[in-house]
């Protein structure tokens, strides 16, 4: 029971992750129907700054991490403006194209910044090597700060589409983009705001991530297997790719500690295919029907 | 101008092409006169990328279904060559054994395709591609694990496939019949349907056109080629194993579409040379540059990043359209102009709108 627990636990947290990498896709599929297959590059890029900031140039921990999610907010602002901005209005196959290159490109640019290369880094957080005491269960702070990290992030969030005036702009942009337009929202910055937001939860995802997982060029694998979170979650819905996310998380962790190996590595796309199968939309996808 | 019913059925649209074509031909059957074993190698590897790229070009470009998964019926293919011919079975019988488990494969998964729309397919594919992987990984009584499979030179109704001209020929034949099957595909029915499908789905629907039909035949006849082109990738390699067929060339295979330019099968071709060119090109590049940037590892994957994006913001209807454009220049010189070209925007209207 206490194996259990413990592997849920690991679950939830890794899940978390795949939640945040999900949830930075649904921003910007949401508001602009592009999906971006860069965003687990994305991510890893986000953990290659904090590691610069914090471990490389020695600032505090709090601060590297600020400045990082900052860049990740600049870094998703040009990549809209230099790519996304010119093909608006072009097929979404073209789109998502255009964001393979731009994942392909992160990654072997990645790998050519002095300092950053094909090496792994660790990344040494205040919570690393600390475990808390919890009755029987030993839970190590790194997986509870990922919990409570985006538990925080996800309610900001929330709040942010809730009440601010911007949140609600961008929402209205997601819904209806002509009508938004008429309603004196600008599009273009809308767009723009959109992407450095998803760039900057990935980002923080990437933060999250690298203390467990390590700095590496290919950590952005991870993105691959937020996809199925996203559709699982129903790729339209926030709380849906959270919670596509824990439950890809938290399968993955059951199927490594009770299933022959190999079945860890793709236990996601399994359940994503199942659920497929029955919900073509996902488990919170809402089925929609086409006008002629 | 077409002026006659038969002139319709005529493979190639008048004696020009004739001649271009006839001429391409030649080159081609001399080219083991032409160039050495490393060029033929090259080559063949061009027509084996466009064989998947046809393949691939039917289902993307015409039938408008985008597969991230195609690396799993290339391996499909290679392996099941590899397999029979470790029975001793004759390459005669083994190739269109690929084409048919590789075809198979691609049913199994266009049928989920029929209930999935846009970009959930395409992750379900991509989901089908990791499953086989690992599959390739585990069942080690079949595949040999990660540990791989070699192969021996394909012996082709008792022919040994032994050398680089002999293999060359080999695939370019192979290569022309699937050029053959696509041109003709794409004029029967079937053809019509996919495009119909891809341009829109209802607007096909209401015009008879069996939806499921058409988009399960779509995903097997691509998945077959492609299982063609992993029969003949498995002799050119001599050695298979699951890491060849990882969502790189997936994506590479995207790549061959996209630059290729969409929605043609000269594109498919296009895109192979492309494909193939683009290493050699950064080969030379980093002999040019100075040792700080040559010496980086990683510069290929970045040419194809900026290759892709650039053709996407530029040029998307890829080499393809460029040789279109530069064909439209010649013909209506001096008055060319560009807005002939240009292109028009749609604008979101929703989920699924």
């Amino acid at each position: 029971m206490v194996e259990f627990a413990q592997q849920v636990i690991s679950g939830v947290a890794i899940g978390c992750v795949y939640g945040l990498v999900a949830l930075g896709f649904v921003l910007v599929y949401k508001a602009t129907e592009v999906v971006n297959f860069a965003q687990g590059e994305l991510m890893m890029v986000g953990a290659f700054f904090a590691f610069t900031f914090t471990t490389l140039t020695g600032l505090s921990f709090w601060i590297g991490v600020g400045a990082a999610v900052a860049a990740m907010a600049a870094l998703g602002a040009l990549i809209d403006r230099i790519v996304i901005r010119p093909l608006v209005g072009q097929p979404a196959f073209a789109i998502f194209m255009a964001t393979v290159g731009i994942g392909l490109l992160a990654r072997s640019v990645a790998g050519m910044v002095p300092g950053w290369g094909f090496e792994t880094h660790a990344l040494v957080t205040p919570f690393s090597d600390r475990v808390v005491g919890l009755g029987t269960l030993t839970l190590s702070q790194e997986h509870l700060s990922i919990i409570v990290a985006t538990v925080l992030l996800v309610a900001l969030l929330a709040a942010f589409f809730r009440f601010s005036r911007l949140g609600v702009a961008m929402q209205a942009t997601s819904q209806n983009q002509l009508a938004a337009a008429y309603m004196g929202i600008p599009i273009k910055r809308v767009y723009m705001l959109i992407w450095a937001l998803s760039a900057a939860v990935a980002g923080f995802a990437g933060i999250l991530l690298a203390p467990i997982a390590f700095v590496h060029v290919n950590m952005g694998f991870i993105g691959l297997k937020a996809f199925p979170a996203a559709v699982l979650g129903g790729f339209g819905s926030i709380p849906g790719a959270i919670a596509g996310g824990l439950i890809i998380g938290v399968v993955e962790a059951l199927a490594g500690f009770y299933l022959p190996e190999g079945f860890k590595d793709v236990a996601a796309y399994v359940v994503l295919l199942a659920v497929l199968i029955v919900r073509p939309r996902g488990l919170f996808g809402v089925s929609t029907r086409r006008r002629v | 101008m077409k002026t006659s019913y038969a002139h319709d059925l005529r493979l190639f649209r008048h004696r020009g092409d004739v001649v271009w074509y006839g001429a391409l031909g030649l080159i081609l059957l001399a080219a083991p006169l032409l160039t050495d074993d490393y060029g033929l190698a090259q080559l063949s590897f061009v027509c084996i990328y466009a064989i998947a790229g046809v393949g691939l070009m039917l289902l993307s470009g015409f039938t408008g279904l985008i597969s991230l998964g195609h690396a799993a019926f290339l391996a499909a293919g290679a392996y099941t060559t590899a397999i029979l011919e470790q029975q001793g079975l004759d390459f005669a019988i083994a190739l269109p054994a690929a084409a048919l488990v590789a075809g198979l494969l691609g049913v199994m998964v266009g049928l989920p395709a029929l209930r999935l729309s846009g970009i959930y397919l395409t992750i379900a594919t991509l989901a089908f591609a990791f499953i086989v992987e690992e599959v390739l990984t585990r069942w080690k009584g079949l595949t040999g694990g990660n540990a791989g499979m070699l192969l021996d030179d394909a012996s082709l109704l008792g022919l040994a496939i032994d050398s680089e001209p002999r293999f060359y020929y080999l695939a370019l034949g192979l290569l022309v019949l699937t050029m053959l099957a696509g041109i003709n595909i794409l004029r029967a029915p079937l053809g019509r349907a996919m495009i119909a499908v891809r341009d829109s789905e209802t607007a096909a629907q209401a015009m008879g056109v069996n939806l499921a039909m058409v988009k399960t035949t779509a995903f097997g006849l691509s998945a077959a080629l492609t299982g063609i082109a992993g029969a003949l990738y498995a002799h050119k390699l001599t050695y298979i194993s699951p890491e060849q067929f990882t969502i790189f060339v997936s994506i590479e295979f995207l790549l061959i579409v996209i630059i290729g330019g969409l929605g043609s099968l000269h594109g498919a071709v296009f895109g192979a040379i492309f494909v193939i060119v683009l290493p050699q090109l950064v080969l030379i590049a980093r002999e040019l540059l100075p040792a700080a940037i040559a010496g980086l590892p990683g510069l290929e994957a970045a040419a194809f990043g900026l290759a892709l994006i650039l053709f996407i913001l530029f040029e998307p209807m890829g080499l393809y359209g460029m040789w279109a454009k530069l064909r439209h220049y010649g013909r209506t010189f001096p008055v060319y102009k560009k807005a002939t070209f240009r292109r028009t925007k749609s604008f979101l209207k929703g989920e699924g709108g």
